[in-house]
């Protein structure tokens, strides 16, 4: 089971090309609702304005240094969700953000490349994809149940629903019916197909929402890291006052409030 | 001055809705971002201000009758036992004070179920439990003699 690709078992009732095409169309869907996004929430433009503020303020940095930031920010606050401080979530968030692009990206070249039965599939790539969506589903209802804010925080139910919720909801919903539709589709379940369209119908969600869900915080968290690291760089620290020149004689500090 | 949150700095991690004691605090339906959900009963605690992890939040006046441009920045340092304040005033004008947070290292206080429970005795003194200890005076509390009065009061 784990080492059949889905993708070329599904190419006896829906056509490789017809598969392909539901894919780029999503990639589309994406680009447009994150340039959309960009342009009504004027991201783009705050982000410009800042970055002219902080330089006009602050002292001048180096081309270097610009690039050691970039790959800091990449290697750190991107790839590490260094940004967060609660530890909780951000495992939750590599779960989810490392599963998520290894179950796009198997079933990208599963889809295009091992797109039918007459091709063999390398085991490796539904391995990757079981993979990607169980991690996904991980961290997706850790988050969901246990660390959300308005669960851990604020004291509401898991199951009350929001617009923000739009976003994890649907990924959840896309990985969760894709394993529920490869495991029947390989035990010969013939409720297979309605997983299947479940599966599709919230990976539409998914890809189609961007510009009202919070799916483009993968484009412009990036560029508000890089900016923190640039007014601390030049020295107008987003106004803050300088750090204090004492030892750190009190050691790291990790506590998790839990008034509820 | 009420409170705002930087909705770019923000990660919703929910310290600010945990401590405040207006409970005005909250999480927003949309972004999950944190927001004051009503700034005119904000009591300028500045308690979320200072438990921000992000440096997220800051307050401002209203803008009806104190136009903007001047802010309240503060910089927690935990590890240094140090919370220190950027006060800009309209004018350009700034302000920096440093205070200590405390002196003696975190989680060092014990809390009150691991200390000895309180005597008969300390029952019929004025004094908190463990209090006179906690405040690091030697010989109790210090309290004002008749003489040190002025005449009239006692």
């Amino acid at each position: 089971m784990f080492t059949t690709n889905p993708f070329a078992e599904l190419s006896a009732f829906i056509s490789p090309s017809v598969m392909q095409t539901y894919v780029v169309v999503m990639i589309i869907l994406v680009a447009a609702g994150t340039v959309y996004d960009v342009l009504h929430k004027k991201s783009a433009r705050y982000f410009r304005e800042n970055m002219r503020k902080s330089k006009a303020e602050g002292t001048k940095v180096g081309g270097g240094e610009m690039v050691s930031m970039a790959i800091k920010t990449a290697l750190v606050d991107v790839a590490a969700s260094g940004e967060f401080c609660n530890q909780k979530r951000r495992i939750a968030h590599l779960l989810g953000m490392y599963g998520f692009i290894i179950f796009a990206l198997s079933t990208a070249v599963m889809v295009f490349r091992y797109p039918t039965a007459d091709v063999v599939t390398p085991a490796i790539w539904p391995l990757l994809w079981w993979l990607g969506a169980a991690l996904v589903c991980i961290g997706g209802y850790w988050f969901w149940f246990f660390i959300r804010a308005d669960v851990s925080a604020e004291g509401n139910s898991p199951f009350r629903v929001m617009r923000a919720d739009l976003f994890i909801l649907s990924l959840l919903g896309c990985a969760t019916f894709a394993l529920i539709w490869a495991y029947l589709q390989a035990s010969g379940n013939s409720w297979a197909m309605i997983a299947f369209w479940l599966h599709v119908i919230f990976t539409t969600v998914l890809f189609g929402s961007v510009p009202w869900s919070k799916f483009a915080h993968m484009f412009f968290k990036p560029a508000a890291a890089f900016e923190k690291r640039l007014s601390a760089a030049n020295g107008t620290r987003s106004n803050l006052p300088p750090p204090v020149d004492k030892p750190e004689d009190f050691g790291k500090v990790s506590y998790q409030p839990r008034n509820y | 001055m009420p409170t705002f949150v930087y909705m770019t700095r923000c990660d919703g991690c929910g310290h600010c809705v945990d401590i405040c004691p207006s409970d005005i605090m909250h999480i927003d339906k949309t972004y999950r971002r944190a927001y004051n959900i009503e700034p005119n009963m904000c009591w300028e605690c500045y308690s979320c201000v200072k438990a921000c992890p992000q440096n997220a939040i800051d307050a401002r006046g209203y803008a009806d009758f104190a136009p903007l441009g001047h802010s309240v920045r503060v910089l927690r340092e935990p590890e240094k036992g140090t919370i220190s304040w950027k006060i800009k005033f309209r004018n350009g004008h700034e302000k920096n004070f440093v205070s200590p947070i405390r002196t003696t290292p975190w989680g060092t206080i014990p809390s009150p179920a691991e200390l000895p429970p309180p005597s008969e005795n300390d029952f019929k003194n004025q004094e908190l439990a463990h209090e006179p200890d906690a405040l690091n005076i030697e010989g109790g509390l210090p309290a004002l003699t008749s003489g040190q009065l002025k005449k009239g009061v006692i």
